[in-house]
C-alpha cells in the first residue's frame, strides 16, 4: 500500500513512505535523533531544515517535523545556527531606537534582499519586522514577528548577518513590558492578595468537610 | 481538503446541522454521570494497565506499566565508572531541566544571589511549556477571586489536591501574571489594559489569560531570554542528569551528568538541587499518542524516586480530549482547548452535538471515547476513530478573521496539511497530555529528600487527580519561582559533605531483594522512534 519516494539525507539516498514528515523519514531510515528534534509539532524551532527538490533551482526552508517528504528531495538539517544574542537588563532598557542601535546595529545594514522573508518557515514578513525594529516601532515589530519559532533559517540566509529572531525577541519584550497598556485590575488584585483579602475565604473552603465542598462545587454558578 | 468519501459525507451532516447546533447550550453532566463516564471510559480506570511497585518509597502502590519498568529499571551508572571526588561543575543551586519551571527557578534563585547551573538534555526551552497553547489561569477580574479559583480546581481535580499547594497556586496566580508581564510577556489585552480572558473546561469564571494560542511559547521564549541575559546563570544544554548525588548525611548535593552527544559523564556539585524535568508523554502509556515534546520521558520521577522521594498520584494521567486525529503527520498533536473556549463544539459522525464542550478534560476525554466506542458515532481515520471539532462555528460566532486572530497556530498547523479550519471542521481524539501525579513536595517545594526541590510537571498533588486547563502554565511559574527562591535560601546555610551514590546502591540492593535482576536502562532520556529494520553493529 505504501507509496515510496526517494529522499537524500545529507546527500545519501534512502527510500521512505511518502506519508512521512522529513523528521519521521530520518527515523525511518535509522537515525536516532538527539539534535534537531524538540516539540515535533512546529512550536520550538529545533528542526530547521534546508532542502532542494532535484531539478529545482530554488533552495527551500522548512521545519522537518511539519513538512512531508517529496520525491527526490535533498535534505540538510540546521539544528543549530550561531545567532547573536546580546545580554541586556530588561529593567534598564527603554523602548527607543537607541537600544537597537546599541545592541543590534547590524539591522541598519539590511540590504533589502528579502531573503529572510522568503526563507521563513512560518511565512512571516521578516524583512518588514526588521524595518519596524530599525524605526523603533516595537509594537508593529512584535505583532508581525509574534509567530516566530526562532529556528534561525532567516539569519542563515542574511547577507548582513542579522539575527532576526533575537531582534524580534527584544522588540516583543520591550512591547510587552513598556509599550502595552498597564493592567489596572491585575495590579489591584495583586495588592488585595498581598493584604490578605482572600486568606480567610480560602482557609474556610479548606476546612470544609468533603460533602459540603462537593455541594458548593456542584452547584456553583458558571459565568456565561 | 478531506479526500475520504466517508469523511466528506459526515462533514455534510456537520455543515447541515451547524446553524442549529450553534444555538445549543448543552447541559452539564451531573456529578453521578461524570463518575460513571470516567469509570467506564477513562484510561486511568483500565486496571490491567497498572501494576504495584515492588521497590522504593511507594512500594505496593500501582503505577502505569511503562512507568513501573523505569522506576524499577537498572540505573545507568551501574555500568560506568565515575569519580565523585572530581567535579566539572559547581554552583549554589543545580537546576535539572530547562523548561518553564526550571527557568523560573533559575531566575528567582539568581535574584536571590545564588550562582545557578541549569542543565537540560535538549536545548533550554525544549519543553512542554513551549507547546502549551491555550492559556494561564489567574483570578484577577472583579467578579472572580482566588477562592473561586480554588473551588474550580479542587472540584475539577476530584477533591484530591494537596490543599496547601493548591492554596498557594491560586493565591499567587495574579502575581505570577504580573511577574511575567514585567518580564515582557505579551498577554492579550484590550486597549485599556484589561486582560482578555475566556473560559477553560471546568472554570466558573472567565480567567484564562492568553497570548493568542502561543501562550506557552510566548512565556517560554521570554523566560529563556531572561535566563540567557544573566551572567551568573550557567546553561549547559544537551546534558542530562543520570543519577542524583547525596552526601553522607543523606542530603542531595549534585548529580552525575551525561553529555547527550558524546555520552561523556561529568559531576555537578551544588548546595541544593531542583528537579524540573517535566512529564512523561513520550512513554506513550497504553499506546496513546502524545502532545508532549521529545524529551518527556519521566526522568525526574526516576531520579527522585531512586533518591528516596515519594510519589503522589503516579497512577493518574491526563488525556487531552482533543488531540489531532487526522492527518497522520500530526496524529496526537495538541488542538488547544482554546478552540472550544472561543466557540467550537464537539460533534459526532451524524452531526450531533453530544456534550457541553467545556466539561473538565478527563470527563470530555471519556465522553469522546464513549462516542467512538459503545455509541458507534465515531468517524473512521487511518489511526482509529475520532469525532469532529467544528471550528467553522468560531467565525460564524465571532466574525471573519477571528480564527487567525485568536488561534493562529492551530490555523497554521492544519493549513500545512491542506485543511482550512475556518471552513472545514477537524478530527480529534484524546492524546496523552499531562502527568497529574509526580514527586510529593512541601509548600516550600522540597521533596522527601533534604535539599532536593522539585517544580513543574514532575510534581504531583497540586492538581489532585485531574488538572484544569491553564493551571499548568500557572503551576510552573508559581512553583518554579518558589523552588528557586527556597533552594537558594537554603543554599546559603548548607555545607555539603562527601559526595556519594549511596542512594543508588541502596536502591540496587532493594531491587536485588525483590528479585528484580536486569531491567531496562533507567532513566530513559529519549524515546526510540528509529525503525529497527536492519541488523546494526554495536558502537565501540
Amino acid at each position: 500500500m505504501e507509496n515510496m519516494v526517494t529522499v537524500y539525507l545529507f546527500g545519501k539516498k534512502y527510500e521512505v513512505p511518502d506519508s512521512l514528515t522529513i523528521m519521521e523519514a530520518m527515523e525511518y531510515s535509522g537515525y536516532k535523533l538527539v539534535r534537531g528534534c524538540g516539540c515535533r509539532n512546529g512550536f520550538c524551532g529545533a528542526c530547521a531544515t534546508i532542502y532542494r527538490i532535484s531539478g529545482d533551482r530554488e533552495l527551500k526552508a522548512c521545519l522537518a517535523c511539519s513538512t512531508r517528504v517529496e520525491n527526490n528531495m535533498y535534505v540538510a538539517t540546521l539544528p543549530f545556527f550561531p545567532l547573536v544574542k546580546e545580554r541586556y537588563d530588561i529593567e534598564q532598557v527603554k523602548p527607543t531606537e537607541q537600544i537597537m542601535m546599541q545592541l543590534y546595529p547590524e539591522i541598519y545594514a539590511c540590504v533589502g534582499c528579502n531573503a529572510c522573508t522568503k526563507a521563513c518557515t512560518q511565512g512571516l514578513s521578516v524583512m518588514q519586522y526588521i524595518a519596524y525594529a530599525q524605526r523603533g516601532e516595537y509594537e508593529k515589530c512584535a505583532e508581525l514577528s509574534f509567530d516566530c519559532v526562532m529556528c534561525g533559517v532567516c539569519s542563515s540566509r542574511c547577507p548582513a548577518g542579522i539575527s532576526h529572531p533575537q531582534v524580534a525577541m527584544l522588540a516583543r519584550r520591550l512591547n510587552g513590558k513598556y509599550v502595552a497598556p498597564e493592567c489596572e485590575h491585575l495590579n489591584e488584585r495583586v495588592r488585595e492578595v498581598q493584604e490578605g483579602a482572600f486568606e480567610s475565604l480560602i482557609e474556610d473552603l479548606m476546612g470544609k468537610p468533603l460533602e459540603e465542598i462537593q455541594a458548593l462545587y456542584n452547584n456553583r454558578e458558571i459565568e456565561k | 481538503m478531506y479526500q475520504d468519501p466517508v469523511m466528506q459525507a459526515s462533514i455534510k451532516k456537520v455543515e447541515a446541522a451547524r446553524a442549529q447546533n450553534m444555538k445549543l447550550d448543552p447541559r452539564r453532566f451531573s456529578a453521578e454521570e461524570k463518575e460513571a463516564l470516567l469509570k467506564t471510559y477513562h484510561p486511568d480506570y483500565r486496571e490491567e494497565q497498572f501494576a504495584p511497585l515492588a521497590v522504593g518509597p511507594n512500594k505496593g502502590q500501582k503505577v502505569p506499566l511503562e512507568l513501573k519498568a523505569l522506576l524499577e529499571g537498572r540505573p545507568r551508572l551501574l555500568d560506568a565508572q565515575v569519580d565523585l571526588s572530581q567535579s566539572e561543575y559547581e554552583a549554589d543551586v543545580l537546576i535539572i531541566g530547562g523548561g518553564g519551571a526550571g527557568c523560573s527557578a533559575a531566575i528567582e534563585a539568581n535574584n536571590n544571589g545564588a550562582s545557578v547551573l541549569l542543565v537540560t538534555k535538549l536545548r533550554v526551552g525544549d519543553a512542554n511549556t513551549m507547546m502549551a497553547e491555550g492559556g494561564i489561569q489567574a483570578a484577577d477580574k472583579p467578579n472572580d477571586s482566588p477562592a473561586q479559583h480554588f473551588l474550580d480546581a479542587y472540584g475539577g481535580g476530584h477533591f484530591a489536591a494537596q490543599k496547601d499547594l493548591l492554596k498557594k497556586l491560586v493565591s499567587e496566580a495574579p502575581e505570577a501574571i504580573q511577574w511575567l508581564s514585567n518580564l515582557g510577556v505579551e498577554f492579550d489585552k484590550a486597549p485599556d489594559g484589561t486582560m482578555i480572558t475566556t473560559h477553560g473546561g471546568g472554570t466558573s469564571r472567565k480567567r484564562m489569560h492568553a497570548a493568542k494560542d502561543y501562550s506557552g511559547a510566548e512565556i517560554m521564549r521570554t523566560l529563556r531570554d531572561e535566563v540567557l541575559n544573566r551572567e551568573t546563570i550557567r546553561v549547559v544544554d544537551f546534558t542530562s542528569a543520570v543519577e542524583l548525588i547525596k552526601d553522607e548525611a543523606g542530603r542531595c548535593c549534585g548529580a552525575v551528568l551525561m553529555n547527550m552527544e558524546t555520552r561523556e559523564l561529568m559531576v555537578a556539585r551544588a548546595r541544593t538541587v531542583v528537579l524540573a524535568t517535566g512529564g512523561a508523554g513520550r512513554l506513550h502509556y497504553q499506546g496513546f499518542p502524545t502532545s508532549n515534546h521529545y524529551g518527556a520521558t519521566a526522568d525526574g520521577l526516576i531520579l527522585g524516586y531512586r533518591a528516596g522521594a515519594r510519589l503522589m498520584y503516579p497512577d493518574t494521567l491526563q488525556y487531552h480530549p482533543t488531540g489531532a486525529a487526522f492527518p497522520a503527520q500530526i496524529y496526537g498533536a495538541l488542538v488547544t482547548e482554546k478552540v472550544r473556549s472561543v466557540g467550537a463544539m464537539l460533534v459526532n459522525a451524524n452531526g450531533e452535538v453530544f456534550m457541553n464542550p467545556l466539561e473538565t478534560r478527563d470527563v470530555t476525554a471519556a465522553s469522546i471515547i464513549r462516542e467512538c466506542t459503545d455509541r458507534g458515532n465515531g468517524i473512521d481515520t487511518p489511526e482509529g476513530k475520532a469525532v469532529w471539532l467544528d471550528t467553522p462555528m468560531i467565525e460564524a460566532k465571532l466574525g471573519p478573521g477571528s480564527i487567525e486572530k485568536r488561534i493562529p497556530a492551530m490555523m497554521r498547523m492544519f493549513a500545512k496539511h491542506g485543511i482550512d479550519i475556518r471552513v472545514e471542521p477537524i478530527l480529534v481524539y484524546p492524546t496523552l497530555h499531562y502527568q497529574n501525579g509526580g514527586l510529593k513536595i512541601t509548600v516550600d517545594g522540597q521533596t522527601d529528600v533534604e535539599n532536593l526541590y522539585a517544580a513543574g510537571e514532575v510534581v504531583g498533588g497540586i492538581h489532585g487527580r485531574n488538572r484544569l486547563m491553564g493551571n499548568s502554565l500557572l503551576d510552573i511559574i508559581v512553583f518554579g519561582r518558589n523552588a528557586g527562591l527556597n533552594a537558594s535560601k537554603k543554599a546559603k546555610s548548607v555545607q555539603p559533605g562527601t559526595a556519594t551514590l549511596s542512594a543508588m546502591f541502596a536502591f540496587e540492593a532493594e531491587r536485588a531483594d525483590a528479585g528484580l535482576n536486569g531491567g531496562i536502562p533507567s532513566p530513559q532520556l529519549l524515546p526510540d522512534y528509529v525503525r529497527h529494520a536492519h541488523t546494526t553493529m554495536a558502537e565501540g
